[in-house]
């Protein structure tokens, strides 16, 4: 069993986080933001040695000069970590997490299509989920993304009619 | 000899939604699977940043079909967290009312699924008709068979009357009876037995491995249930066992989901008699200030999860939606490996998929603005021929040769 304030000590402890940065918003409940150079230490830390071994889901924010990244993890006492990282805008890379969870596939294709992330090592499939000849750079989550981007571009008229 | 790819969909493979699955197989042994969604998106994440609360509150309703009571109750309850709202007890105790009563018109509906996907229209017939029960209560309560619109922010929109929880009672037992006699069904019908059992195996460690969620994580023994280990509405003041089991098979989805059914029943009488007096809803601002929470439930399907962050206005700034079946599908490709292709509909359809719920991000492009084209049926056939081509699917060698021959 962990509760969200043992997890929240034991974060502080193992890698000296001012408690200030860690936030126990209710029961159950605790987030924390780290730099994207830490993120794969902490994050392997709370797999392996803190147990929160279920992948909830990753949400990706578009935050203006960065984008955000929140992993949710959850232990089997109900206990959910939301782990928040960033990268910036011009240059939003990251590392696959599938090495760790491999049902995150789906949600990371999802950064790559919505958001316009790239995840080096994610394996080779079809993308998710926007179709195939969706026009390229056009990443419908971030912020000044309108629908009226796709005016004349979209759908591509890929049969010739001839009806 | 030669494996052979074998397209499925994306028109209906199992349940009537687009999805495509291409088939890997040898012989008629699957060797993998494919699996290629998207088609039902609706832009439904993005579409919240444009909207109030409120309105947000009933799109998300229309996430699912079926489990819409869940998603709006998930939805709100990270508003509400947010908003620090003290929602009335009365309210959580209707809340949970109506999403127990989602979870039987959901098993049911399942089970006649089921039973139709392996060829026993029986019980599809009976499930149905003893189904109908709960859509009337649902009807009767909320004033529709789905998409209830029970919810608002700070509460629920009705109350239940003293007598309509005296009716909820006398139809809790009519299930009961016939839930019992499924039960009998699924444990003395040898027919039954032998279709589904050894069918789209799980092993316990590759559910854990590849995050099943509800029922099917339940039947690989996973014991995880989100009404238990993290209650939310009135769930902590409840009773209740979480169901599992360990054939690890479309069989023992089957046992879970009519155990589940006999669990609902049992926790709907508690809720009636205990249910607290006093307001139904407290007043909600129609700014929520800026902060965020993340919000589980237990959805008949399995674990649904929103995020949702607010600035201060009346829109929120990010709504996350994953809904139970994108955490079941990687477990889908493990269940098919070694299975007859004739196993497919039922291995598929003892997730109980909902790809509508799926796939929900991007909003389709406004027709209005586009211009009309009409496809004559040959440009269809090519279009068709040419996009399975692309997925690795060609039959021209086949065909010439079929051809060669029908000349000889």
């Amino acid at each position: 069993m962990i509760n969200a304030n043992k997890a929240k000590k034991e974060l502080a402890e193992k890698f000296g986080f001012d408690t200030e940065r860690i936030s126990v918003p209710r029961e159950r409940r605790v987030s924390l933001e780290v730099p994207y150079d830490q993120f794969r230490q902490v994050l392997a830390h709370v797999v392996n040695g803190m147990e929160f071994r279920h992948l909830c889901t990753i949400t990706g924010l578009d935050e203006g000069e960065s984008l955000a990244f929140i992993y949710h993890v959850a232990h089997a006492d109900g206990t959910v970590l939301s782990l928040k990282t960033r990268v910036p805008k011009t240059a939003p890379v990251l590392q696959t997490i599938t090495d760790i969870f491999p049902d995150g596939t789906s949600y990371e294709r999802e950064l790559v299509d919505l958001l316009g992330a790239r995840v080096e090592g994610l394996p080779a499939g079809h993308r998710y989920p926007l179709p195939d000849n969706w026009p390229a750079g056009q990443y419908p989550l971030r912020k000044d993304w309108k629908a009226e981007m796709l005016d004349g571009v979209y759908p591509k008229n890929e049969v010739k009619s001839n009806g | 000899m030669a494996n052979v790819k074998i397209p499925i969909g994306p028109q209906h493979p199992a349940l009537k939604e687009p999805e495509s699955f291409t088939i890997t197989l040898n012989g008629e042994t699957i060797i993998s699977m494919d699996v290629r969604l998207g088609y039902n998106h609706r832009g439904i994440e993005k579409a919240c940043e444009e909207r109030n609360y409120i309105q947000a509150m009933y799109l998300v309703e229309r996430v699912c079909g079926i489990c819409s009571h869940s998603h709006s109750t998930c939805f709100i309850q990270a508003v509400e967290e947010i908003a620090g709202l003290a929602v009335p007890p009365r309210a959580q105790y209707i809340r949970t009312i109506i999403a127990e009563l989602e979870r039987i018109h959901s098993h049911l509906l399942w089970l006649g699924v089921a039973g139709h996907e392996i060829g026993f229209d029986t019980l599809l017939m009976y499930a149905w008709r003893d189904r109908e029960a709960v859509m009337d209560t649902l009807a009767a309560l909320t004033g529709n068979r789905v998409n209830y619109g029970i919810n608002t922010i700070g509460g629920v929109r009705r109350d239940i009357s003293p007598e309509q929880l005296a009716g909820l009672l006398k139809t809790m037992d009519v299930l009961e009876e016939r839930t019992k006699y499924y039960i009998e069904v699924a444990s003395q019908e040898i027919t039954l037995i032998k279709r589904l059992s050894g069918v789209g195996y799980l092993a316990h460690e590759d559910a854990v491995k590849l995050g099943a969620v509800g029922p099917t994580a339940r039947a690989s023994a996973v014991d995880r249930d989100i009404r238990r280990d993290d209650p939310y509405i009135a769930y902590k003041d409840l009773d209740f066992k979480v169901i599992t089991d360990t054939h690890n098979d479309v069989y023992g989805r089957t046992l879970v989901r009519v155990g589940e059914l006999m669990q609902c029943y049992n926790m709907i009488r508690q809720l009636v008699a205990k249910i607290p007096d006093g307001p139904v809803t407290v007043k909600a601002p129609r700014k929520i200030p800026a902060g965020e929470a993340f919000s589980r439930y237990e959805a008949p399907r399995g674990e649904d999860v929103h995020y949702v962050k607010a600035n201060g206005t009346d829109k929120a700034e990010r709504v996350k939606i994953r809904a139970p079946t994108l955490a079941n599908l990687q477990s889908v490709a493990k269940m098919m490996e070694n299975n007859r292709l004739a196993d497919v509909p039922i291995i598929i359809a003892a997730i109980d998929p909902c790809f509508s719920c799926t796939d929900r991000m991007v909003r389709i492009h406004d027709a209005g603005h586009g211009r009309q084209e009409t496809l004559s049926w040959q440009a269809l056939h090519t279009y068709s021929l040419d996009w399975h081509r692309k997925q690795g699917i060609d039959f021209k060698a086949l065909n010439a040769k079929l051809s060669r021959r029908m000349k000889l």
